[in-house]
C-alpha cells in the first residue's frame, strides 16, 4: 500500500506553522498550531481533526512541501472521523467508480484530460484547442479521485489513482493537459506524496491556454473588463500554476481586480461546505466572497472549476456580475462566442 | 334491438364511435400487467347530453360502460373487464371558468392536466393547480377519481381533496351537481357546509357515475421554485426527517426516491424538497429554515444536502416530472407497474426494505418512490418494477412480486391507491363488514343494473 511521505522534522523545525496559523477557518496562534500539528503527527487527538473544513489551504500555506492536509486526511480516516455525512461520502465514492463507459477522442501523444467533469465536453471548443482536439479522455477511468480528500478517504485514492494512471499509460500518451486542477494536483502533488509513479508529463491547462493565446496573439482584442477570479480549493494543490491567472488576464486585456479574497486568501465556493456542514458556513463564505467581488467593481466572475461555477454562477449573476469560465473568457478575447452562459 | 353502433352513432356522430378491432385492441389494455379485455364499442361524446343518452341506452340494453380519461392508471382501471362501451372523454376538454379571486377552475371531464397548466400559465400566471407526475395528457377528472397526488399534495392533501365541485352523470342518466354548485352558481366547495356527497363518486373508478364537469381549487403560484435534495443512508431516519421538514411549513412538495442505479443514487434515500418564493429573500429564508430543521442530521453525519447540478435541478423541477416515464422503460420493452399503497410515514423504512428484498428475490429492476401527502399525514409508497413485455417470465415474476408487495402493504396497515382488481379483491375481503355493506348498498341503489365499470369495487367477490 502506498504511504504518505511526511517529514516530522520539517514540522518540528517550522518557523511559522503557517499551515494552521494561516487557516481561514480555525483560529490558532503559532505555539498552539505547532502543538496541535505535533499531536496530529503522533497520531493523537486534536480538535483540528474535527474542525478542519477541508479547504485544502494548508497544503499551499506550507512552503516546505510537507503535505499537512494529506496528513490530516490520513489521520481522520485512521480515526474514523467523518468529514461529510455518510450518505454524501458514499454518493461521491459511488460516482467515481469505474463503469467502463468512458469516452476517448482520437488519442495522440498529447491529450486533454476532462477527468470526470462533463462540462468540459461542452466547454472545450474553438481555435484555442485546435492543436490538440479531438485528442481527449473523459470518464471515471480517467477521474483522478482526489476529491476524496474532502471526505477523509485516502484509501479510495490509493486504490484508484494508480489504476487511473495506468489507464493513461495504456494509451501511450506523453503529455496530459489537465482541464481540472484536481487532476493536475493529483499527478504533481498527491501521487508523488504517496510514491505513485506518473509515466507522462502533466500540463496545467492554464499553461496550455497561456501558450496558445500567445500563438494567437495577433487575433486578441483586449476585453477591457474588470474581473474577479474564483480560485477553487483544488488549486491549493498546485499553487505554482496560479500566476498564470494574472498572466492570461494581462494577455487578453482584462483587469484582475485586487480584492480581499484572492490568492492565498481566496474563499471556497461553498459547495462542499454546504454538503458537509449545512447552511451557515456555506452561506457566510459565499456572501463574503460575492460581496467582495461586488465591492471591487468586478464585471465578470471568472471560474476555473466547473463545480465552483455550478455553485456560484446564479448567485453572482443575481448580484450583477457575469459568471464565465476562463476558457470562455479567452475565447471571447479571440472573437469567439462563449459556450456556457448563465443568465 | 337496434344495432348499438348505429344507436351510438346517432348520439355522437359516426366519426366518434367504433366497434372496429383496431380501436378494440388499444382500448383493451394499458401499460401495466392486467390482461387485455376488449370493449365492444368505443365512443367519444362531446357534450354532457350525449353522455346522458349513451348511459340511458346502456341501461336499456344492459351494456357495461367504462368512463375513461387518458387511461394512465397503470392498474387497469379502465380496461373493460366485461366488455361493453368505453366512453373516452377526450373531446370534452373545455376550460369553462376560472374564478381568479376565489381560486377555482371548472373544467369538462376530459380536460387534461397539461391543457390546464398551459392555460393558467398564459392567462392566470399567479395561479396553479396540483399537477401530478403523470404524462401531461392525464385528465383532471380521472386523476381526482383515483385520488391522485400532485405537486401540491404535500401541502393540501390528495388532489381529490382539492375538488371544489362536481357534475355527475348518474347511472340512471340523470345529471347531479355535487357541492356548492348544487344551489349556488359558484363552485367553491365539494361539500362543506352541506353533506359531502362527493364521496359517493370520488375513488369509485366510475362505478357510481361519470364526471362530466369538475371544479378544482387553484393555489398561489410563486414566481420562483427551487429544489434541494437531502440524502441519508438510513431509511429508519426518513420519517423523522419528513417530520422535521413538514413542521417548517416551508415546503411545496416532498418526494423520496431510492434506486440502485445509476451509481450516484446507490445505497441512499433521497428526499427531494421543492421550495417556492416570490423573491430571493423569501426563497432563501425558506431554505435556511429547511437546512436548520435538518441540522441535527447533518451534525450527526446521518444525512446531508447533496450538490445538485443545474441540469439535475431542471429534471426535478419540471412539471410533470418525466423521470417516472424514463424509469418506466429502463428495462426496455415498455412494461411498468407499481403497487402504490397509502401508508403512514413511519412505514417507509420497512416498505423500502421490503421492496429491495422483493427486487432481489424476483430479479427485477426496482425503484422506491414516495410522495408525502398533507404535511406528513400519510404518504404514497410505490413498489415499482419495470419489465419487458416480450419476456413472459419477467412479467410473471413482476406480477408475483407486486402481489406480494400488495399483501405486505395491507398487512402493514396500508391502504391501496388506485388498486388493481386483485388489490380491490384483497381490500374488500379485509374491509370492515359494515363498510363493505355500505359500499354494496350505495352501488346497488345508484346502479341497479350494474352497468357502471363492472368488476370494480364489487362487494360480491365472485363478481370480480
Amino acid at each position: 500500500m502506498f504511504t504518505l511521505k511526511f517529514d516530522e522534522n520539517l514540522c518540528k523545525t517550522c518557523p511559522t506553522c503557517d499551515c494552521l496559523v494561516k487557516c481561514q477557518y480555525l483560529d490558532l496562534e503559532i505555539d498552539e498550531a505547532r502543538k496541535e500539528m505535533m499531536k496530529i503527527i503522533k497520531g493523537g487527538d486534536s480538535f483540528v481533526l474535527q474542525d478542519c473544513v477541508t479547504c485544502y489551504g494548508c497544503e499551499e500555506y506550507c512552503k516546505r512541501g510537507n503535505h499537512p492536509f494529506y496528513l490530516i486526511t490520513e489521520r481522520r480516516e485512521e480515526k474514523g472521523i467523518l468529514t461529510a455525512p455518510r450518505a454524501i461520502t458514499k454518493q461521491w465514492i459511488n460516482i467515481g467508480e469505474p463503469r467502463g463507459k468512458y469516452k476517448l477522442g482520437e488519442i495522440k501523444e498529447k491529450i486533454l484530460s476532462f477527468g470526470f467533469m462533463p462540462e468540459f465536453l461542452e466547454l472545450v471548443q474553438g481555435r484555442l484547442f485546435d492543436d490538440v482536439m479531438p485528442s481527449y479522455v473523459f470518464g471515471q477511468e480517467f477521474f483522478c479521485n482526489v476529491v476524496y480528500i474532502h471526505f477523509a478517504n485516502t484509501s479510495i485514492i490509493k486504490e484508484r489513482l494508480p489504476l487511473v494512471i495506468d489507464n493513461f499509460r495504456k494509451l501511450g500518451v506523453q503529455e496530459v493537459v489537465c482541464l481540472h486542477d484536481e487532476c493536475y494536483g493529483s499527478f504533481t502533488s498527491l501521487a508523488p506524496a504517496y510514491g505513485i509513479e506518473v509515466p507522462f508529463k502533466p500540463i496545467h491547462y492554464f499553461e496550455y491556454l497561456y501558450n496558445r493565446l500567445q500563438e494567437l496573439g495577433d487575433e486578441i482584442r483586449p476585453l477591457k473588463s474588470k474581473v474577479a477570479y474564483q480560485r477553487p480549493c483544488s488549486s491549493r494543490l498546485c499553487p505554482d500554476t496560479h500566476h498564470f491567472v494574472g498572466d492570461i488576464m494581462e494577455l487578453i486585456g482584462v483587469d484582475l481586480v485586487e480584492r480581499t479574497y484572492q490568492g492565498e486568501n481566496a474563499l471556497c465556493c461553498g459547495s462542499i461546505f454546504r454538503m458537509m456542514y449545512g447552511y451557515e458556513l456555506a452561506n457566510d463564505v459565499q456572501k463574503r466572497n460575492i460581496d467582495d467581488m461586488v465591492g471591487h467593481g468586478a464585471e465578470y466572475c471568472v471560474f476555473n472549476c466547473p463545480a465552483c461555477l455550478n455553485a456560484l454562477a446564479t448567485k453572482v449573476a443575481k448580484r450583477g456580475i457575469k459568471p464565465i469560465h476562463i476558457i470562455d473568457l479567452c475565447r471571447m478575447a479571440i472573437g469567439e462566442k462563449p459556450e456556457m452562459e448563465v443568465v | 334491438m337496434k344495432d348499438v353502433t348505429l344507436s351510438l352513432a346517432e348520439v355522437v356522430g359516426e366519426k366518434y364511435v367504433s366497434s372496429q378491432p383496431e380501436e378494440a385492441y388499444f382500448y383493451a389494455r394499458d401499460p401495466g400487467l392486467m390482461p387485455a379485455h376488449k370493449p365492444d364499442y368505443v365512443v367519444l361524446p362531446k357534450t354532457v347530453e350525449e353522455i346522458q343518452r349513451i348511459v340511458r341506452l346502456a341501461n336499456k340494453e344492459k351494456i357495461p360502460i367504462v368512463p375513461m380519461g387518458a387511461g394512465m392508471s397503470l392498474s387497469g382501471l379502465v380496461i373493460p373487464l366485461k366488455g361493453g362501451i368505453v366512453i373516452d372523454m377526450k373531446r370534452m376538454n373545455k376550460i369553462i371558468e376560472v374564478n381568479e379571486k376565489a381560486r377555482y377552475v371548472i373544467v369538462e371531464g376530459g380536460t387534461s392536466h397539461g391543457l390546464l397548466k398551459a392555460y393558467l400559465e398564459k392567462r392566470y400566471p399567479r395561479l396553479r393547480h396540483s399537477i401530478p407526475d403523470s404524462p401531461a395528457t392525464a385528465t383532471i377528472a380521472a386523476n381526482v377519481m383515483i385520488h391522485g397526488q400532485g405537486r401540491l399534495s404535500q401541502q393540501y392533501g390528495f388532489n381529490s381533496d382539492m375538488v371544489a365541485g362536481l357534475e355527475i352523470v348518474l347511472p340512471s342518466g340523470d345529471i347531479c351537481k355535487i357541492g356548492s354548485c348544487s344551489l349556488s352558481p359558484e363552485w367553491f366547495s365539494k361539500g362543506a357546509p352541506l353533506p359531502d356527497l362527493s364521496g359517493l363518486f370520488l375513488g369509485w373508478f366510475g362505478a357510481t357515475g361519470i364526471i362530466s364537469k369538475v371544479a378544482l381549487k387553484l393555489y398561489p403560484k410563486k414566481r420562483m421554485r427551487d429544489v434541494e435534495i437531502f440524502v441519508t443512508d438510513r431509511e429508519d431516519l426518513v420519517p423523522d426527517i419528513i417530520y422535521e421538514l413538514t413542521h417548517t411549513e416551508m415546503v411545496e412538495d416532498i418526494n423520496i426516491f431510492a434506486q440502485p442505479l445509476p451509481m450516484i443514487f446507490k445505497d441512499n434515500h433521497h428526499i427531494v424538497i421543492c421550495v417556492t418564493g416570490d423573491t430571493d429573500e423569501e426563497l432563501e429564508f425558506k431554505k435556511k429554515m429547511i437546512f436548520d430543521a435538518l441540522d441535527r442530521f447533518i451534525k450527526s453525519k446521518d444525512g446531508g444536502f447533496m450538490s445538485v447540478a443545474p441540469a439535475m435541478k431542471e429534471t426535478f423541477l419540471e412539471m410533470p416530472q418525466k423521470s417516472a416515464s424514463t424509469f418506466a422503460d429502463v428495462t426496455k420493452g415498455g412494461g411498468f407497474e407499481y403497487s402504490g399503497p397509502i401508508i403512514v410515514v413511519e412505514r417507509y423504512p420497512e416498505c423500502a426494505r421490503k421492496l429491495e428484498e422483493l427486487a432481489t428475490r424476483y430479479a427485477l429492476k426496482y425503484n422506491v418512490t414516495a410522495r408525502v401527502i398533507g404535511r406528513g399525514h400519510s404518504m404514497m409508497f410505490a413498489f415499482s418494477f419495470t419489465f419487458n413485455r416480450a419476456d413472459r417470465d419477467m412479467m410473471d415474476r413482476t406480477k408475483e412480486a407486486l402481489h406480494e408487495a400488495s399483501e405486505y402493504a395491507l398487512a402493514s396497515g396500508g391502504v391501496f391507491w388506485k388498486p388493481t382488481i386483485d388489490e380491490q379483491r384483497m381490500a374488500i375481503e379485509r374491509m370492515d363488514p359494515n363498510t363493505r355493506n355500505l359500499i354494496k348498498m350505495i352501488k346497488k341503489d345508484l346502479d341497479p343494473n350494474g352497468i357502471m365499470n363492472p368488476g370494480n369495487w364489487e362487494v360480491n367477490v365472485d363478481e370480480i
